[in-house]
């Protein structure tokens, strides 16, 4: 009986060891598809070529071209944009709603940005193309408004609530101690929110700044409908490809052969920029943890 | 040193940083605003009982989402499904039975890695490994099993944090009367954590509705109306897909806004939930 009590233990114990380590199976199951299937088309096309290749004609008949020089830009500008505008309006709107906000007010201004949270990309990208573009064409006068600097506007509303979300944790796990004592100082509660506050959380809004970095470079349903999807090097106003949809808008119709591969070699690309993202994202959390 | 000046530009400074606060919360209430006044306004129109009751009709020249709506339904029920078990046996590991440190970082970290891939990685390798090299075609099936990796660290994070706030007197207490540790596990530590499980579920529900960069090349687009075992095993859209074929191959806008409010209507739904889940069970605790 008691031996029978025991299998039967171990044998879950087991089974429960074997549920845990499926996550671990899955990041190795990824990260080897992609190296094994993104390695060949970079080998072939030449490392150097393939990264600062400035022409992409993958599918030009008799001399095709593999440079991937100006997704990477559009990724980096893209983000970088996204960030800059994104970055100011999630942490000012962060210290209101952690700091200054009435309870229900707050409560109001939370869900508002849950539901932006839980918004389908595939909406962003439908009004980004029916109310974005358009302005933008009739404010600038330009024959296509799908470009880069709409990619821009949709991407930086799109990381507002992860900005919002890490950034107000932090703020909200400052303590009060602190904000009392610059307080019984003589100043005011906005400077000791800006001065105090922000200081102590600042390794939570970095990573809070860092997950919007992430969520930006690795959209691609909402970049596709509004940035026009040529591969040139990015400009305001020119259409332009991302990292992510390079593979997405060549994936439907590339058959066999070194297009595909190519694909891959792309999609290589944007996982170490995910993965150099994540690593980073992962001291700042640890920090803000040690911190407070 | 010049005290006027000194306070007038503490004035600036303080009326300046109120100004930018009030304007970025003006600027999120709008766009939130925005979003459920604009979408149902071009939607709503356009909806219709067959609209939502039919399928697509070439000859007729009608369009319907009914097998949108079923494809996504079966998709969410395959994947957590799958995900569940998985995911909460995970969490149940992590923190009642782990006992090498290495081991739990080792998993939370690529946990971690999981939820910051971007979906159309999931979409691409889920399109070479299930659909090309397990041979399941694009299917519901491939869709829902590249969904079950990327919902994976949802459930494992929300299951492991309600696992956590379970009282460590509750296990005591269990082997106090001689359970085994399967036992307590079952009667005692699973049951105190199902308001972490299900606020799991409704989160990975909205991700899944709203995916469609990882479904467009694993699930595929077809509109056919299946039965369950049938769907799963063929091409289908789900309601995201569809949307994003009808505005951008297409050029049918006025489908993608009903869709789009079908899809707004549901976003606020799982939000509500969640939050009527998180404030019954607190609640509930605090009796």
């Amino acid at each position: 009986m008691k031996q029978k009590q025991n299998f039967l233990e171990n044998a879950i114990h087991i089974m429960f060891l074997m549920m845990g380590l499926v996550t671990v199976g899955f990041v190795l199951l990824i990260t080897v598809y992609l190296i094994i299937s993104g390695i060949p088309a970079i080998s072939k096309i030449g490392f150097f070529e393939f990264i600062f290749g400035k022409t992409w004609s993958s599918t030009h008949a008799t001399d095709p071209q593999f440079g991937i020089l100006a997704f990477i830009l559009t990724s980096i500008y893209g983000t970088a944009g996204a960030v800059v505008i994104g970055v100011p309006i999630g942490f000012f709107a962060s210290v209101y709603i952690s700091k200054i906000a009435s309870l229900r007010k707050k409560n109001l201004i939370t869900s508002a940005v849950s539901l932006l949270a839980g918004i389908p990309s595939v909406i962003y990208g439908l009004v980004g193309m029916l109310v974005l573009v358009p302005a933008i064409k009739n404010t600038f006068d330009i024959p296509d408004g799908s470009g880069l600097l709409s990619a821009i506007i949709v991407l930086s509303v799109m990381i507002l609530p992860s900005i919002i979300k890490v950034s107000v944790t932090a703020l909200d796990a400052v303590p009060s101690e602190y904000e009392d004592g610059s307080l019984a100082l003589g100043a005011t509660p906005i400077e000791t929110y800006f001065r105090v506050s922000c200081p102590a959380a600042r390794s939570g809004i970095a990573a809070s700044v860092v997950l919007g970095v992430g969520r930006a470079i690795g959209e691609a349903t909402a970049v596709v409908m509004v940035s026009g999807n040529s591969p040139n090097m990015p400009a305001l106003f020119q259409s332009v490809r991302f990292l992510t949809t390079a593979v997405s808008s060549e994936m439907s119709y590339a058959g066999e052969g070194l297009q595909r591969q190519a694909l891959f070699s792309i999609a290589l690309v944007l996982f170490l920029f995910i993965m150099l993202i994540n690593a980073l994202l992962n001291f700042f959390m640890k920090k803000s943890k040690e911190e407070s | 040193m010049n005290g006027e000046k000194f306070l007038s530009q503490r004035y600036i400074y303080n009326k300046t940083m109120k100004f930018l606060m009030g304007l970025s919360t003006a600027v999120i209430s709008a766009l939130a605003l925005l979003f459920i006044i604009y979408i149902p306004m071009k939607g709503i129109p356009f909806i219709s009982w067959e609209f939502l009751s039919t399928k697509p009709s070439f000859l007729n020249g009608t369009i319907g989402i009914l097998p949108d709506i079923m494809n996504t339904l079966y998709i969410i029920a395959a994947t957590l499904a799958i995900v569940l078990p998985i995911g909460v046996g995970a969490a149940v590991y992590l923190t009642e039975y782990a006992s090498n440190k290495k081991l739990v970082a080792i998993i939370e970290y690529t946990s971690e890695a999981l939820s910051g891939i971007p979906s159309i990685i999931y979409g691409l390798v889920g399109m070479v490994f299930f659909c090309e090299f397990m041979k399941l075609k694009t299917s519901l099936l491939s869709g829902s099993l590249t969904l079950v990796i990327m919902n994976l660290p949802t459930i494992m994070r929300t299951a492991q944090e309600s696992l956590k706030t379970v009282p460590q007197s509750y296990r005591e207490g269990a082997f106090g009367l001689g359970a085994g540790k399967w036992r307590v596990i079952r009667t005692v530590v699973l049951p105190s954590c199902i308001d972490g499980i299900i606020t799991g579920c409704i989160l990975s529900v909205g991700r899944i509705m709203g995916e469609t960069a990882a479904l467009l090349y694993t699930a595929g687009f077809a509109h056919e109306l299946n039965g369950f075992l049938d769907g799963m095993l063929s091409s289908g859209a789900t309601l995201t897909v569809s949307l994003y074929v009808y505005a951008k191959d297409n050029g049918e806008f006025e489908v993608a806004f009903a869709i789009a409010t079908i899809l707004m209507a549901l976003t606020v739904l799982i939000n509500l939930s969640a939050s009527a889940v998180e404030s019954f069970y607190k609640k509930r605790r605090n009796l």
